[in-house]
């Protein structure tokens, strides 16, 4: 690690990198001919070809987003990012051929260990590419796809070319542009009729280059009555230039099936992390978001659920941790498209040493759509006065049957909490990491227990040193 | 006779809260194995010593000295008596959402013990004091005092303090609220910890001292001890209320 580097890392937990071993990287900067370029690199389908050059173009003509924080988007210097890097030939599946030096990062990552306990199966996402890939026996015996997406588009075609885009196209946003036409990686799943996954399919990711750009593209296919429950969770190093992340995540859930899609991010605290999370559901489907925000400069992130047949559910849970330099603009966004959807949203912030988070969300009920129901809870907790929140809550609602529900609150740690804690041999670091353990418990419980452990952990160091 | 080890020792203790005096030169010792029970009107300073004792930082100390154990206790800060083995049971314990009772009793143990935590002994332990307090074992799985009754709070007060097992327990107002059952066990949970502590007991009824023989009963009017006596103090205060006491009683009659 350089000089330079360790001074801006400072003790950042997972300020590591390993060198950067690349066999192919492109130069900085993004063209029409370096999107067809990765395209050709990956041999892709032309239709491939020809979506990533129209998401290309779009992402030229469209005007940053002018809401949320857009002092900080302006400073995203597009010319200065590597759009493709590729840190080893193929993907990997088997971990003994997994290079070294990407298995220490791993290893430091505590992964191998995590897999045996609880990995249904492993994309491990270093750099552009998946370089290591395992499925569980079961999980091929039950004919559930798992595969990183450049594998899946390679593989399966078809289903690819039938999903695509379907959920998240291209002209959604500036940003689902950039990602259309850059895409690498990211994991393609497909779970067959009235399977149901039983441990939860989980992928890491991890940025481990200067100025690179992550870009990954997930779809995830639950075809009717089954259910899966999919994890990804990163942690990247800091460099002193800004880096970007910008995935894009399509989730369809057929007539009774469900999904849960689990994220902790911890990006460090240099990277735009600009994410378009969506999913539709079917009939009596179930989508679930449960989304976990710790790292990054600027997150927006608004995990979106479209009910589209009749009975379809909604759940978002969310937590945020914005800290000295930090935005987290998240939320959700729910649409009540079918009669008799439900949905249910609840949004735990914490603002800490001048750190910013902010509640956006959109509940959107349709004149046909009889019979909703929705609440929504927004609290946010404030651990000094330095620091801010705020809620931007939008509501459209077009029939008078819906049942909605949406209350706010905001408070701080109290001095009574404290001195109790204290009193019972707490410092008073270690009372405020039980008091913001406690706070985000809603959300910490839904996940699975290894990444738990390791939020409480992440959290409790984020108070050691920080009461003056 | 060998003198009994000296736990607390205040001499002329003058306390302040944000400039307005409550504590008005008050001076006790209290030995270990010795249990004191302190009375007195609302407002005559009780919480104010149990809370300044155990070093909120809302009190300021203008004048006298506290010492624990020999030493003198300013320089200490709220945890450090905790780890000291100086334990207050709350009068409101405060509610701490999202943490599990468990969790945070095997915390607080682990963070005034000098070794390692062993699960098993830990273990033990818990059981046999939720035993005795007549605890079910459903309370670990709770937030710590979220929804709970005022007997259930101050029940996991005194399971606090039975795990903790500390030099110098002070209990305000303890008993509080309290119907008979819970009673018996907050005093159940007193008498356990007493013989090896020296303990202060804050209250306002006699009724807690069927079931705790105390050794000194002290009145604390305006913020000064103005009799101490022995058990029999307590009933007579039952009979007789506050009045008679008063320094000023018969001057502004």
């Amino acid at each position: 690690m350089s000089d330079e580097a360790r001074d801006v890392i400072g003790d950042y937990r997972f300020g590591f990198h390993d060198p950067e071993n690349s066999t192919i990287r492109f130069d900085k900067g993004l063209s029409e001919q370096v999107v067809r370029d990765i395209s050709e690199l990956k041999n892709e389908p032309e239709w491939m070809t020809d979506i990533r050059v129209k998401a290309y173009r779009h992402f030229v003509e469209r005007k940053m987003p002018d809401w949320g924080n857009c002092h900080a988007l302006n400073e995203i210097n597009f010319e200065n990012v590597t759009y493709f890097l590729r840190s080893s030939d193929a993907t990997e599946k088997d971990w003994d051929d997994v290079p070294e030096d990407i298995k220490n990062t791993f290893d430091r990552l505590g992964i191998p260990d995590a897999e045996q306990k609880w990995l249904g199966g492993v994309t491990a996402q270093y750099e552009s590419e998946a370089v290591y890939h395992s499925i569980r026996e079961d999980l091929e015996a039950q004919g559930v796809l798992f595969f990183d997406m450049d594998s899946g588009l390679r593989e399966h075609p078809e289903i690819v070319k039938k999903y695509f885009g379907t959920v998240v196209p291209h002209s959604d946003n500036k940003f689902s542009a950039l990602n259309t036409a850059v895409w690498s990686g990211g994991s393609f799943i497909y779970v067959p009729k009235n399977v149901h996954v039983e441990m939860p399919v989980q992928a890491y990711f991890r940025i481990n280059a200067k100025n690179m750009g992550q870009f990954e593209r997930t779809l995830i296919i639950a075809d009717e009555g089954s259910s899966i429950h999919y994890v990804e969770g990163c942690t990247a190093p800091t460099y002193s230039t800004d880096s970007l992340h910008s995935a894009v995540v399509e989730l369809i859930a057929m007539k009774g099936a469900k999904i849960r899609y689990s994220t902790i991010q911890n990006w460090s605290a240099n990277v735009f992390n600009l994410v378009t999370k969506r999913g539709v559901a079917h009939e009596r489907a179930t989508i679930e978001w449960v989304d976990g925000n710790i790292g990054s400069k600027l997150t927006m992130k608004y995990p979106a659920v479209l009910l589209k047949g009749e009975g379809a559910h909604a759940e978002v849970i969310s937590v945020a941790y914005a800290g000295a330099g930090q935005h987290q603009d998240a939320g959700a966004k729910v649409h009540h498209l079918a009669p008799n959807t439900t949905s249910n949203i609840l949004s735990k912030s914490i603002s800490k040493n001048g750190g910013r988070s902010s509640y956006r969300g959109m509940l959107q009920v349709t004149p046909k759509a009889d019979g909703c129901r929705s609440k929504i809870v927004c609290d946010a907790l404030m651990l000094d006065s330095d620091s801010r929140s705020d809620t931007y809550p939008t509501m459209e609602v077009g029939n008078s049957s819906a049942d909605l529900e949406h209350e706010a609150s905001v408070s701080k740690v109290s001095g009574d909490q404290l001195f109790y804690l204290m009193s019972r041999g707490f410092t008073e670091e270690q009372a405020m990491g039980l008091i913001v353990n406690g706070f985000f418990e809603p959300f910490t419980r839904e996940l699975p227990m290894e990444y738990a452990v390791e939020l409480n952990k992440l959290l409790e160091l984020e108070m050691e040193g920080s009461i003056g | 006779m060998v003198m009994a080890r000296e736990i607390l020792r205040i001499e002329n203790l003058h306390v302040s809260v944000e400039g307005t005096p409550i504590i008005r030169g008050l001076s006790m010792t209290i030995n270990q194995g010795e249990i004191h029970v302190i009375m007195g009107r609302n407002g005559a300073g009780k919480s104010t010593l149990a809370n300044v004792v155990m070093g909120h930082p809302a009190y300021e100390i203008t004048e006298g000295s506290i010492h624990y154990c020999s030493e003198p206790l300013e320089e200490l800060s709220v945890f450090e008596r905790a780890r000291a083995g100086m334990f207050l049971s709350f009068q409101y314990p405060a509610v701490i959402p999202g943490v599990q009772v468990g969790t945070f009793l095997k915390k607080s143990v682990q963070s005034v013990s000098d070794e390692p935590l062993k699960g098993r002994a830990f273990r033990k332990q818990l059981n046999e004091a939720m035993a005795s307090l007549e605890m079910e074992k459903s309370v670990l799985s709770r937030y710590v005092n979220d929804g709970f009754s005022g007997g259930e709070k101050k029940r996991l007060e005194m399971l606090q303090m039975l795990l903790l097992k500390p030099t110098l327990a002070l209990l305000d107002e303890t008993d509080s609220g309290l119907d008979i059952d819970a009673l018996r066990i907050v005093a159940k949970g007193i008498n356990q910890v007493a013989p090896d502590a020296g303990c202060l007991i804050i209250t306002h009824y006699q009724r807690l001292l069927d079931h705790v023989k105390p050794h000194f009963v002290h009145v604390m009017i305006d913020g000064k001890i103005i009799k101490t006596g022995g058990a029999d103090l307590a009933l007579e205060l039952e009979a007789k209320g506050y009045d008679w006491l008063e320094p000023t009683a018969g001057a502004e009659a």
